[in-house]
């Protein structure tokens, strides 16, 4: 394989972000079912001021301060978002609109600031805005890989209870399965996962890891758990990949090329995909219509007498 | 004699608008309940409040004697099938077996013992052989049928159902009004949200006129009355926005 081309570091560096593809893919989908791919986009964005005010405050880069800040972040994206919505007649799509741009506005502003401050040029911060994960260390990896697990377990150990709430919340509230717990938890999974992501992915583009993988997995399996599992495949992969691609460059930010790596994923599903793809769509359209016109001849024939 | 249902002075609204206002009535056991009324006078709401899914202003509910919390596994609520996605990658047993969950246990895995009953519940509505159909794939009718079997399997005591007969084919709404008699058979009590006034008398032992509050409740041919009937229907229709229950 190719990795043998890369460094030490860039090695841990690549199992960070095959962890943390396989913890977005699965996360993307139970966003895609909930209807709320673009949340994941609106609370990405919003944890950018997070990171550079944990920043600020601490005077250095230390990572665990600068991801709890951008935990903080997506959290209060989220909460406002939730507030607009219920105490206005503001629409969510509106309602995030308005939370990402400013939050991110707000980040983008903090950021020159910061810039200009002594010693914050080295800092990397630009990095949190595309991603860059070459410019994360051993410690970094482990942080990141231990929270991306976490989701991983919640996810796999709840697996059932996720099927229900994201297909019927109101009958899973029936059965005793709390609507708010399950938002609440659902909504702790995706801050986790953006704030493990931002890192090496960007909060420009890490909606894309969570939300490509699920889309493109949709196009292949008519099962829930079979989704789950490509998604988390798709994202693996993407984030592995796109890892490496960057790595042969010097300084190529990640995101981007972990991005095209799913939408490059996402363009051979939407083509082939065996249950929605558009080629094995027309296909089996053809066969169908071939299907349909067969037991019409038979009727025919039958009806003149002859025995079929 | 006890009773299934208590509902007492409940309100609702949405927005500023109340959809429901001081609705009492009590529910007895074995009963086939159909809740009538137009459009808008809170039907579904009332469902839906009862079971907690809306919030309420006032009034209360007990199940039972009891609050619904200690006794949600004896209720089984059948929403409107445009309640969920149907385009859920998910087939007919799999949403089935939801109904069992409560009974596996929170984080196990279904076993083949509640595959076999969940089949067995497809069965009597006569969906066996769609068992493995992707439910995007079922007719309108078929996904309501599916929603039943689903009650079904929970084995409530109580049933509340928000128009289970709304666009089905004849098929489906016979295969439906035969499990509703046999659940009533077996003494279990049913409530029917209903919007088709022709079946009432044919289907219903008991009717409950609603019109944001509650016009009339007993046996149905005390109930459902030429005069009762256009006074839930009627009035709204002289007196916009009037109630006159």
């Amino acid at each position: 394989m190719m990795i043998a081309g890369l460094s030490h570091n860039a090695q841990w560096v690549l199992l960070g972000t095959l962890i943390l593809g396989t913890a977005a893919g699965i996360v993307g989908c139970f966003a895609y079912w909930k209807r709320q791919s673009l949340m994941s986009d609106a609370l990405s964005h919003a944890s950018l001021p997070g990171v550079i005010i944990g920043f600020a405050l601490v005077g250095s880069k230390n990572l665990p301060v600068m991801l709890a800040g951008a935990a903080a972040g997506a959290l209060l994206g989220a909460l406002l978002i939730h507030w607009i919505r219920s105490s206005s007649r503001i629409k969510e799509d509106a309602a995030m609109g308005i939370v990402l741009s400013v939050f991110f506005g707000f980040g983008i502003m903090l950021l020159t600031m910061v810039n200009r401050m002594a010693g914050a040029a080295q800092s990397g911060l630009d990095s949190f805005i595309f991603g860059q994960a070459a410019s994360m260390v051993q410690r970094d990896v482990w942080l990141m890989s231990g929270l991306a697990l976490l989701v991983l377990i919640v996810a796999v150990v709840a697996f059932k209870e996720w099927k229900l709430f994201l297909f019927d919340a109101a009958f899973a509230k029936g059965l005793g399965l709390s609507g708010r717990f399950m938002n609440a938890l659902y909504l702790f999974c995706l801050v986790l996962v953006i704030v493990v992501g931002i890192q090496a992915v960007g909060v420009i583009l890490m909606a894309a890891l969570l939300i490509t993988p699920a889309v493109s997995a949709r196009y292949w399996t008519d099962s829930f758990g079979r989704m789950v599992i490509l998604s988390a495949v798709f994202g693996g992969v993407s984030g592995a990949s796109g890892t490496v691609l960057s790595a042969y460059g010097n300084g190529w930010p990640t995101g981007p090329f972990i991005v095209l790596s799913a939408a490059a994923l996402f363009i051979v599903s939407l083509a082939f995909g065996t249950r929605k793809g558009v080629v094995v769509q027309a296909v089996q359209q053809r066969r169908l219509r071939k299907e349909l016109t067969k037991p019409k001849t038979e009727r025919r024939t039958a009806e003149g007498g002859n025995a079929v | 004699m006890t009773s299934v249902l208590q509902v007492e002075g409940l309100s609702a609204s949405y927005r500023k608008n109340k959809v429901l206002d001081h609705a009492t009535f009590t529910v007895k056991p074995g009963t086939l309940t159909a809740i009538v009324g137009p459009n808008g006078a809170g039907k579904s709401t009332l469902l839906k409040t009862i079971l907690e899914l809306h919030p309420a202003l006032e009034g209360s509910v007990s199940f039972f004697g009891a609050s619904y919390a200690k006794v949600k596994s004896r209720v089984g609520y059948v929403p409107q099938r445009g309640s969920v996605d149907w385009d859920f990658p998910t087939d007919a047993l799999d949403v089935v077996l939801m109904g069992l969950y409560g009974r596996i246990g929170w984080l196990r895995r279904p076993g083949k013992k509640h595959r076999q009953q969940a089949l067995q519940a497809l069965r009597e509505m006569g969906m066996e052989e769609y068992a493995s159909r992707q439910i995007s794939q079922l007719s309108g009718g078929q996904q309501q049928r599916v929603f039943l079997a689903r009650a079904l399997v929970m084995d409530a005591d109580l049933y509340l159902l928000d128009e289970p007969l709304a666009g089905v084919d004849a098929a489906t709404e016979k295969a439906i009004m035969a499990t509703l008699n046999l659940l009533k058979s077996r003494g279990k009590t049913v409530l029917v949200v209903h919007h088709d006034l022709q079946t009432v008398e044919d289907y219903f032992d008991h009717v409950l006129l609603l019109n944001r509050t509650v016009v009339a409740h007993g046996p149905t041919a005390e109930t459902f009355t030429e005069s009762l009937v256009h006074r839930a229907y009627g009035g709204t229709l002289r007196w916009k926005g009037v109630t006159s229950g």
